[in-house]
């Protein structure tokens, strides 16, 4: 079992195979963890696509499974485990976060209140929203 | 929070909605929420993900978001200044002339803000966008490299694996010293659950003349009276 921290995802992928910094899921896994769909040509996200030349598919794709680490490396972002909990954290590059705030597009997000309920910044369109942040610390 | 309750009655007939987010961990953030019993959307935020979206440090930081959900003030201090550093570490009093003054800069915050409720787009405080993109702190990749260490950590840290946890959040904060929100999420708490011992007061001595809350670039009603 191996648990898998994307965004604000957690996934458990029974059927993962974990194995020093390398990390194999199938396709469906992959997007249920992450988003990402692999495709012929990489790892594709909306308009992103990180490639999987052929000369590297032979390192990289092992019996259905595509070397997810590695890809996730190679495409700039950052990511970091633990193994004795085969905990995996994938995250986002600054790159991607810089562009997605420099086109002043406020970054949609959905988070819970007090009871659970969540709540979509996006539900709020048409009204002004004032985004404020706090912590009891 | 109070000045929240009040901003939030003042202008939900303005086409406002305060939406505050508790980057801390539901647990903490309760008590606070139930004493206020506030009207506004409060939200709970225990893995920091607005920090990594919006490249936040510290609380209270704000962004205004207009109808069309366009950025028109960037992640900003949301109405605080510097004044505590000028307390008295052992009894906490603060100055007279200090608190005069912080709270002539919060009112003047949330005046502005009041402003774009009432004005809209017509409101002095609402960056065009090229004021807005020059303003926008954009992240660095150390600190990208931060976010998912902190993710991680407070996973195993919610999963009692302290030490791992520990080890992830201290290269965290190495890896992005600016953050305030990831430095006191975790650092020890005093007798008031606040991370504001000895450690916190270093760690705000250390930073010189630099500031703990970044001033607002914001030209207020008590600006003027001011001058």
């Amino acid at each position: 079992m191996v648990t898998l921290l994307h965004e604000q995802r957690q996934t458990q992928v029974p059927e993962a195979a974990a194995d020093g910094d390398d990390l194999w899921l199938d396709g469906k896994e992959i997007e249920q963890a992450t988003g990402w769909t692999w495709k012929p040509e990489g790892l594709c996200h909306g308009d992103i696509c990180v490639p999987l030349p052929r000369a590297l598919k032979r390192e990289l794709v092992r019996d259905g499974r595509l070397n997810l680490a590695a890809m996730w490396r190679r495409s700039g972002q950052p990511l970091v485990h633990d193994a004795a909990s085969r905990t995996w954290a994938l995250g986002t590059s600054a790159a991607h976060r810089g562009a997605a705030l420099a086109t002043l597009e406020a970054p949609d997000f959905t988070l819970p209140d007090l009871e659970g309920r969540p709540h979509t910044l996006s539900s709020y369109g048409g009204r002004k929203v004032f985004l404020a942040t706090w912590a009891s610390w | 929070m109070p000045v929240w309750q009040s901003l939030h009655e003042d202008t939900k007939d303005l086409g406002l909605t305060v939406v505050a987010v508790a980057m801390d961990q539901p647990e903490a953030a309760r008590p606070w929420i139930e004493a206020v019993k506030p009207g506004y959307v409060c939200l709970i935020d225990r893995d920091h993900h607005l920090a990594d979206l919006y490249n936040l440090v510290n609380v209270p930081q704000a962004m205004w978001i207009d109808e069309r959900g366009r950025i028109v003030r960037p992640p900003e201090t949301a109405g605080s200044n510097d004044g505590f550093r000028a307390m008295d570490r052992q009894t906490r009093a603060v100055p007279d002339a200090v608190v005069a003054e912080r709270n002539r800069v919060k009112a003047g915050y949330f005046e502005a803000v009041r402003d774009w409720a009432r004005r809209g787009a017509a409101s002095p405080h609402v960056m065009d966008e090229d004021r807005a993109a020059a303003r926008l702190k954009l992240p660095r990749e150390t600190i990208a490299a931060a976010h998912v260490r902190f993710r991680l950590g407070l996973h195993l840290l919610r999963e009692g694996r302290t030490d791992e946890a520990e080890a992830l959040v201290a290269e965290a904060i190495r890896l992005h010293p600016e953050s305030w929100a990831m430095w006191r999420q975790t650092a020890r708490k005093d007798d008031r659950a606040l991370a504001s011992g000895p450690e916190f007061w270093a760690r705000v001595d250390a930073l010189g003349s630099r500031p703990y809350y970044e001033p607002m670039d914001i030209a207020t009603t008590s600006d003027r009276a001011a001058k």
